[in-house]
């Protein structure tokens, strides 16, 4: 007989999840998955669609990483009317991300996650959340919600709309930069690196509080993915798709994103509607990478900006060249949050960035086309195919969170052993099984508190899986 | 916990959406801190989500109802809350959802998990061809939050701007309702 804990409903990772764990007649956890919930079917229903209309549309996958989805579709756009994006509309495409993953990096740390490490993970669940977090530690609270904030504006500033705004076209961008909106952008520079600053400050000060957090949470070697550039710096826009092993040493790159089959296949399981991409070489499942702010630093040698690559001097002293612990994916993301300040920073002093040549035109000049960026959450490659109008035919996409959905079934099943035990289960148990997922950071919810406080039903299961007992708490 | 008791209770939902119409009401930045304290807020994905509570004065969803989850959900919310308000063009039109409905189920299914995936090597009973286990199943077609539960305040939007959302939650909390064809339309 065996029992089964259903956490209902993980909301949403660019959807929604639930996470089941069965533990057998000793109570012990045997087996446990992440199931996503949600289903969506951009890569059916855009066809027949005109080509233009992609980015768009694909932005619409999910509000909190709009601008990678329409980077990575303007770009398959881009490869289509194989053109040449001018080099100042480059750069703005380029700032626009760095907004981007400062405002998601921040609510993924400051807004979702923080509240575990201030509560701490079997604090009351009642009050740790965002709004538990201004009555507690208000200037930590408006530090994060600032530094959203500034990514916001700036994308508000650029794009006309701080979601899903319209301004990145297939060939560049719609419009060049403002100079007073770039003067208004570079005032907001030295609020957001003090904001971090603090930020950055707090997390040293409670980070060494959870070591069997560390230890437990999609702590395993696994092969690392990112964007980089050549010479090794760390890239989001463009670059080659390298992987790493576990000890950091390169094992393959993609230098044409167009030859993405080569490197990895897309599993299914039965329990998920997140496909299973895996590192084809290895094989299914042994073929489990990461992706994401950490892996994007064990795979970089560098940031290439001054403040971030001190901060990357701390973290590599402390634990490494390869962290296996998904826990430091919070340290990495503010490390990349740091890096996203200087970078904006630097392109709006480039001199060519108010140049007014930001567009290309061109008629499609092939049938096929694959856009590849990073996305806060890691690589996310649009592959599209038209007909001889300019309709869609086919598209595949694999989105960031995909990537680590291995990694985080692993990650779930190794804290759940850990942590959840015995007759009676606790809420802190499960909130632990949660910020799991948290490290990943898959989109909003679920890296919100949805779980912990969602109603458990644990499901007595007979041989024949069927329920025997079902027991409930609120 | 909320100190008083009589604050009026807020929930927002997220369906069949992207999280931009909940990212939309992050944008309200400092006036999170205005709203902590007007409302309590009693189940959102960005707050303390349990199970969706009784007597909830105001639900904005986010989202168009795609799955039986988000139907039975909808259902739920009606009954438990005193107005509901659809929130952006998903859960008033079904919008990017709702471009499913050309195409039959199996037919998005096939593109997902048969085309664009790895055939299951033979003997691996786990990995079924269609994800089915402990994922819920999906409606035929999405439709909009008022095809399913009727619904007392239209946003328009793609999402809604912080300012309309702002609007929408204080002149409710006032006792009004809100005049939003300024503030927001369809695809904004
Ligand atoms: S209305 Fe727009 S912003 Fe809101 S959920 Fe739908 S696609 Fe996202």
């Amino acid at each position: 007989m065996t029992r089964t804990i259903t956490i209902e409903g993980v909301t949403r990772i660019e959807g929604h999840a639930r996470i089941t764990i069965q533990l057998d007649e000793q109570d012990q956890v045997r087996d446990a998955q992440f199931h996503v919930t949600q289903f969506r079917g951009f890569e059916k229903f855009v066809e027949g669609r005109p080509m233009t209309e992609m980015p768009g549309i694909m932005a619409r996958i999910c509000g909190i990483c709009p601008v990678s989805h329409l980077l990575a579709a303007a770009k398959a756009c881009d490869d289509i009317l194989a053109v040449r994006i001018p080099s100042p509309a480059v750069k703005l495409r380029r700032i626009l991300h760095m907004a981007q993953l400062v405002q998601s990096h921040a609510l993924s740390f400051f807004h979702l996650s923080s509240p575990d490490l201030i509560f701490g993970m079997d604090g009351d669940p009642t009050t740790r959340n965002l709004f538990g977090l201004i009555r507690r530690q208000p200037e930590f609270a408006c530090d994060g919600i600032m530094l959203r904030k500034f990514g916001q504006d700036i994308i508000g500033l650029l794009g006309g709309k701080k979601i899903h705004p319209a301004w990145v076209v297939p060939g560049g961008v719609s419009a060049p930069l403002a100079p007073e909106h770039r003067e208004a952008m570079l005032r907001m520079v030295p609020e957001a690196y003090q904001r971090l600053g603090r930020g950055l400050e707090y997390f040293h000060e409670v980070e060494d509080r959870y070591p069997a957090e560390v230890d437990a949470f999609a702590n395993f070697p696994t092969l690392f993915a990112g964007l980089v550039q050549p010479d090794g710096l760390l890239e989001h826009y463009d670059g080659v798709w390298r992987f790493v092993d576990e000890r950091a040493r390169p094992v393959a790159e993609l230098n044409d994103p167009r030859r993405y089959g080569e490197l990895i296949g897309e599993a299914v399981e039965n329990f998920s509607y997140l496909k299973f991409p895996y590192f084809k070489a290895r094989g299914y499942p042994r073929g489990i990478y990461r992706v994401g702010p950490l892996a994007r630093l064990v795979v970089g040698q560098r940031c290439g900006t001054p403040r971030a690559d001190q901060e990357l001097g701390v973290f590599r002293t402390k634990l490494g060249r390869a962290p296996q612990s998904s826990f430091h994916y919070h340290w990495a993301r503010l490390i990349e949050i740091l890096y996203g300040i200087e970078m904006i920073a630097r392109l709006l002093e480039d001199p060519e960035i108010l140049e007014p040549h930001v567009r290309a035109r061109a008629r499609p000049n092939r049938l096929e086309g694959v856009g590849i960026a990073e996305a806060p959450r890691g690589t996310l490659i649009h592959h599209y195919r038209i007909d001889e109008h300019a309709r869609m035919v086919w598209a595949n996409l694999i989105i960031a969170t995909g990537h680590n959905n291995l990694a985080m079934n692993q990650g779930v099943k190794q804290a759940a052993e850990r942590f959840v035990r015995g007759k009676k289960i606790q809420e802190g148990m499960l909130n632990r099984v949660e910020a799991v997922i948290r490290c990943f950071d898959p989109c909003l919810s679920c890296s919100t508190h949805a779980l912990g406080q969602m109603p458990l039903r644990v499901e007595l299961l007979g041989t024949q899986g069927e329920v025997l007992d079902v027991s409930q708490r609120p | 916990m909320s100190t008083t008791p009589a604050k009026p209770k807020l929930a927002t939902v997220w369906l069949d959406g992207c999280s931009g119409c909940h990212m939309s009401l992050l944008d309200l930045d400092e006036r999170l801190l205005i709203l902590a304290e007007k409302v309590e807020v009693v189940y959102s994905p960005a707050v303390d989500p349990k199970e969706f509570p009784e007597g909830v004065d105001i639900t904005l969803i986010e989202g168009a109802v795609s799955s039986e989850e988000d139907r039975h959900k909808a259902q739920l919310i009606r009954a438990r809350s005193r107005l509901v308000v659809s929130l952006g063009d998903c859960a008033v039109t079904a919008n990017v959802p709702g471009m499913r409905n050309y195409f039959e189920k199996d037919e998005l299914f096939q593109r997902a998990y048969v085309e664009n995936a790895d055939a299951p090597a033979a003997g691996e009973a786990r990995r079924a061809r269609l994800p089915v286990l402990g994922v819920p199943a999906l409606c035929p077609r999405a439709t909009p939050v008022h095809e399913v539960i009727p619904v007392d305040l239209f946003v328009p939007g793609c999402p809604p701007s912080a300012e309309a959302i702002w609007l929408v939650l204080t002149e409710l909390l006032a006792g009004r309702m809100p005049q939003v064809a300024e503030l927001t339309r369809f695809g904004a």
